[in-house]
């Protein structure tokens, strides 16, 4: 249910950017104004989710870590799994942010000979892992159509990503890796029973958001072709705020162009921004360290309390008078 | 409402922004000019009808796989008699055809090349015409 609704919200997109473009003949609403809404409400909601996140107190380290606490010198401490420092964060973060360490500890659970049984399951870790690579080099490519003059750096990035040579214009490794591994993301959801179960609209939205985009710029680069200089002198209007809409842009560059903007006005209300979220998990971005320092609790409440030299201010005359000892005269 | 580790708050926002504008800064006071190919040589010239092996509008789009069909069937089949729509003769050679009408290839090949940061692996093996 979840992933058709999906799929069709995807492609009535499709179907708006292409009669908008080809019947409507709206050009500017879909090449610069629709881009330019994207990007301002991509900035400030992730800025706004941020500061959101940021609101709420943190007062207890919450030691989920996978090692060995700093402890007496010659117990081995696990410096980037159970970090006390820093620094130990630092590394933590860098493994989870690149590598994605806590996935690649990924278990499957599975009934055999009626016992459960556990086994490691690293499909999901290397599809997410070459998926987050490949989008990442691929936006990096995108700069030779943002920038002009183009930095040396970028022919760098193509010329590995192309160094097969396979075709004209040469095919890039990423583009492939990025269908293949969102079509494992995707399968698995579908095949996976477990995960089928707690599939929703919005775990499928984004992948066949990011398979509508991947195809259009596919179909562009390879097949359909655009008039590369003209599209290059709108993107260029747009990221030097001097927007114009040159003629002989293909309807497809509208539908590639209309889909990433979705993709980025979706960003911040949607699971996409792990992306920020990840710097600030709890259990990852605070160094165990419960034991050496104090935390105070932000939400404590303000406790009265009355000392015992207030009470024998107040009671002096009758605690005498009862006999009973006091400590001040 | 309570803001807490503000001082690295801001630091991660300062490099969100940074890097999310990073097009924006980048083109910030550089103008950009569209490339505009010149088809002034003298041998196109001295053409009566200008006209190239297959029309404007496919060449612009697929030039790179005519060449790179063209260097198949060169190299691989020993082909090299390449047929235009209206059935005239081309031999199959991007130094002695194409070259030879767009000796420009500084205002040709390379202005729009340039401008989309296409680096196309041609001048690898081939010798490009001598220019001023």
């Amino acid at each position: 249910m979840g992933a058709l609704f999906s799929l069709f919200t995807v492609l009535i997109l499709v179907l708006i950017a292409f009669a908008g473009v080809k019947a409507g003949n709206l050009h500017f609403l879909f090449g610069v104004v629709i881009p330019y809404a994207a990007i301002i409400t991509f900035i400030t909601g992730v800025i706004y989710r941020i500061l959101k996140w940021a609101g709420s107190p943190v007062p207890f380290r919450i030691p989920t870590t996978c090692g060995q606490q700093k402890s007496l010198p010659w117990i081995k401490h696990s410096k980037i799994e159970n970090p006390s420092n820093t620094l130990g964060v630092i590394k933590r973060m860098a493994l989870e942010v690149l590598l994605f360490r806590s996935l690649f500890r990924n278990l499957k659970t599975e009934i055999r000979e009626e016992k459960v049984v556990y086994g490691s399951e690293k499909w999901l870790w290397l599809a997410g892992l070459v998926f987050h690579w490949s989008f990442l080099i691929i936006i990096l490519r995108h700069f030779r159509l943002f920038v002009d003059p183009v930095p040396a750096f970028m022919h760098l990035i193509e010329s590995f990503d192309g160094f097969l040579q396979i075709g004209v214009p040469r095919l890039f490794i990423t583009g492939v890796i990025l269908l293949v591994s969102v079509a494992y993301l995707l399968f698995r959801r579908f095949f996976i029973q477990q995960v089928r179960y707690i599939s929703l609209a919005n775990d499928y939205f984004p992948l066949f958001l990011i398979l509508g985009i991947g195809f259009t710029g596919i179909l562009m680069r390879y097949f359909t072709k655009v008039d590369l200089v003209n599209t290059k002198q709108l993107i260029i209007g747009l990221f030097s705020f001097k927007p114009e809409i040159p003629e002989g842009v293909g309807v497809i560059f509208y539908i590639h162009l209309f889909l990433v903007s979705i993709l980025f006005a979706y960003f911040p209300f949607s699971k996409l921004v792990h992306m920020p979220g990840v710097f600030l998990s709890p259990t990852r971005n605070l160094s165990n360290n419960n034991r050496t320092k104090r935390h105070i609790n932000p939400w404590n409440y303000p406790v009265k309390v009355h000392t015992y030299e207030d009470y024998e201010n107040e009671f002096r005359e009758k605690m005498k008078k009862a006999g009973i000892p006091v400590e001040k005269e | 409402m309570k803001i807490y580790d503000g001082g690295k708050i801001l630091i991660g926002i300062i490099i969100f922004l940074l890097v999310a504008t990073s097009p924006f800064s980048y083109n910030m006071g550089k103008a950009s000019v569209k490339p505009e190919p010149k088809l002034d040589t003298p041998e196109i010239q001295k053409m009566e009808k200008k006209q190239c092996v297959e029309p404007k509008e496919f060449m612009k789009a697929e030039h790179m796989t005519l060449l790179n069909d063209w260097r198949d069937s060169v190299v691989r089949e020993g082909n090299n008699v390449y047929i235009g729509l209206g059935g005239e003769v081309y031999n199959m050679s991007l130094q002695g055809t194409c070259m030879k009408c767009h000796s420009n290839k500084k205002k040709f090949c390379d202005e729009c090349h340039k401008y989309v940061a296409v680096k196309p692996y041609c001048w690898d093996c081939h010798i490009p015409p001598k220019e001023n």
